[in-house]
């Protein structure tokens, strides 16, 4: 989908335990990154604008894909719908719209053709405008699904503007879990940047995570959130990521000033003293160096092609 | 009866609500639906007694009978199939497992085989009387509503089911709490918090389930959630404060009923909550809060769990 020509760097941050500071830190790094498009893909809680605050610029309608509707003029209430919709989207001769999948099985056994396939508008992505960039994000219908297809969505709308704009760096915000609005977000990315904090339960998460980003052959970074709260699992997590080859980008302290600027709708580094948005800083010089080491390894490579 | 425990926003506290839930009830059934990341099993540390692998079906071509007439690839609606003879190609990850080819196909040359898409653990929690079922999807799957769907048969119906919810508001959480009896939504005190609590609570709406608010980390002077509910006509029953210890022992995996024996008293009179509210369909005002001290149950708590529970009086 996303051709080589392309020069911008696309960053992507997931979690897989939700919670853990995904927001946090990608509102802080697309205020340290200049020249940078944002993308927020956790399409059915998304966040991001609360923080960034965009001027609406331009919105779309998603189009998920087609629902079943019975037309009750023409059903004989004969059940053969009901019987072999193996998403139990039928029931009394009705169409639960958000079970559907729109998979068209009960249109092909309906004996009287009482049965049609509709084009849905499942949500909205937009594009807007903040200080100095570009935020693209998407509002899902509350109970809609397909998430992934409006994540694909997002994400080219993203490509295309970073391509528009000669933007050097895209940032993606991405859903928790590791199921299929995950897997479109991480596609095309040049590095995922890996939010846990040092909990049993981030611990297990990660290890799902990595194993998805090693099937996809990605490279991963790690931060460590609320990183004092616990020196034991810390220390599992650091050597766990060692002995993946994943980098450790930085360790975030519990901090409470973090709580308090998401109060005030703020963003960490506008707080400049507080330990927190310090390591922020430093994440983000983590990063940069490394993207930097990389290029300059893959035009090295090239040179010796 | 089945409790779903759900959360627009992840990390909210959903499993340190279920699980402790289950911890303070008897003859209860736990099943985790958040199978793309499960994590109640750390908590609850169940006996394992039964593993079962969870598949989905998927289109497979007889070739001694397809005569590549099209008719599958016109039928599927997700592009999950094409034809190239001498092969009918199978995308895989396009596919919904809707079973349309197979049915449609003019020859019968299409048959269902199955395929893995991940695991359910059957068990129990100690002490007993505490069932556990949990969904664990493999990596790299994405069907997490047909997995969820499976776990869901290991309902009981006859014991208080309390069902761990993935987070978000699209079709997992919809699986998830599509048939609930009551749904509970956790939330934290945060912008994000409540934006994404109005989501879950518009998904609620439109499904026509009854449900209540816990906020979870909650702060004094701040009545964000609180509010909110209040304007809504929202049960808000129960409010969590924000608590270092209680933090540390959720990262040890150690259950707040553990660490502060006397919550279960409150885990007891929010359940009793949900039982009043289904019964009266009413909703509880914001005076009536079940508000967590972890110094020690609150006298009014006391007050209420006599009158609820004389039983616990005596014993």
């Amino acid at each position: 989908m996303e051709n080589k020509s392309i020069t911008h760097q696309q960053i992507v941050i997931l979690s897989g335990k939700g919670g853990t500071g995904k927001t946090t830190l990608a509102a802080a790094l697309s205020v340290l990154f200049r020249k940078r498009v944002i993308a927020d893909t956790d399409v059915d809680a998304a966040d991001l604008h609360i923080l960034l605050k965009p001027q609406l610029a331009e919105s779309y309608p998603y189009l998920s894909g087609k629902k079943a509707l019975i037309d009750a003029g023409h059903c004989t209430e004969c059940g053969l719908c009901q019987e072999y919709c193996r998403f139990e989207a039928i029931q009394n001769y009705q169409v639960d719209p958000l079970a559907c999948e729109g998979c068209g099985f009960c249109v092909q056994v309906c004996p009287e053709n009482a049965i049609d396939l509709q084009e849905t508008v499942s949500g909205h992505y937009h594009s807007g405008w903040i200080d100095g960039g570009i935020l693209v994000d998407a509002v899902l219908q509350p109970g809609e699904g397909n998430s992934g297809k409006l994540v694909s969505q997002v994400k080219k709308q993203a490509v295309e503007l970073a391509k528009s704009t000669a933007a050097e760096w895209l940032i993606v915000d991405g859903p928790p879990g590791i199921g299929c609005p995950v897997n479109a977000s991480v596609t095309g990315a040049d590095l995922v940047v890996i939010v846990t904090e040092p909990t049993i339960s981030g611990l297990h998460d990660l290890e799902r995570l990595v194993e998805l980003l090693q099937r996809f052959h990605l490279s991963a970074g790690l931060v460590i959130n609320k990183a004092d709260l616990n020196q034991t699992i810390c220390s599992q997590i650091k050597s766990y990521a060692e002995n993946n080859q994943i980098a450790i980008l930085g360790q975030i302290p519990f901090d409470e000033t973090v709580v308090n600027a998401l109060l005030e709708e703020k963003i960490i580094t506008d707080f400049l003293d507080s330990p927190a948005s310090r390591e922020i800083k430093q994440i983000f010089k983590n990063i940069s160096s490394l993207m930097a080491m990389r290029s300059e390894n893959e035009v090295v490579r090239e040179q010796a092609d | 009866m089945n409790i779903v425990i759900a959360s627009g926003k992840g990390g909210t506290g959903k499993t340190t609500v279920a699980t402790n839930l289950v911890l303070s009830l008897k003859e209860t059934v736990y099943l985790d639906c958040d199978v793309e990341e499960p994590d109640g099993h750390l908590f609850l540390n169940p006996v394992i007694e039964q593993t079962k692998i969870a598949v989905r079906l998927l289109p497979d071509i007889n070739y001694r009978k397809c005569n590549f007439c099209g008719k599958c690839v016109e039928i599927c609606q997700f592009h999950a199939l094409a034809i190239l003879p001498p092969k009918v190609l199978l995308f895989e990850e396009m596919c919904h497992s809707c079973g349309a080819c197979a049915y449609s196909c003019p020859e019968g040359a299409i048959r269902e085989r199955e395929q893995p898409i991940g695991n359910i653990r059957t068990g129990y929690v100690l002490p007993e009387g505490r069932g556990f079922v949990e969904g664990r999807l493999n990596i790299g799957e994405i069907m997490a509503s047909l997995l969820i769907r499976q776990v869901k048969a290991f309902i009981q119906p006859q014991k208080v089911n309390i069902l761990d919810a993935p987070p978000g508001t699209a079709c997992s959480m919809v699986e998830t709490v599509r048939d609930a009896d009551f749904c509970l939504l956790v939330t934290e005190p945060t912008p994000f918090g409540l934006h994404d609590l109005k989501l879950a609570v518009k998904v609620l709406r439109i499904l026509k389930r009854p449900f209540a608010v816990v906020e979870n980390k909650a702060m004094d002077q701040n009545n964000l959630i609180s509010s909110y509910c209040q304007a809504e006509g929202i049960s808000l029953l129960l409010r969590i404060p924000f608590h270092r210890k209680l933090a540390e022992a959720y990262s040890r995996g150690e259950p707040a009923v553990r660490v502060f024996p006397h919550l279960k008293q409150e885990f007891l009179l929010l359940f009793n909550r949900i039982r009043h509210q289904l019964e009266t369909e009413k909703v509880f005002s914001e005076d009536s809060i079940i508000s967590v001290e972890l110094s020690g149950i609150t006298r009014e708590n006391i007050r209420e769990m006599n009158t609820i529970f004389p039983e616990s009086r005596r014993s």
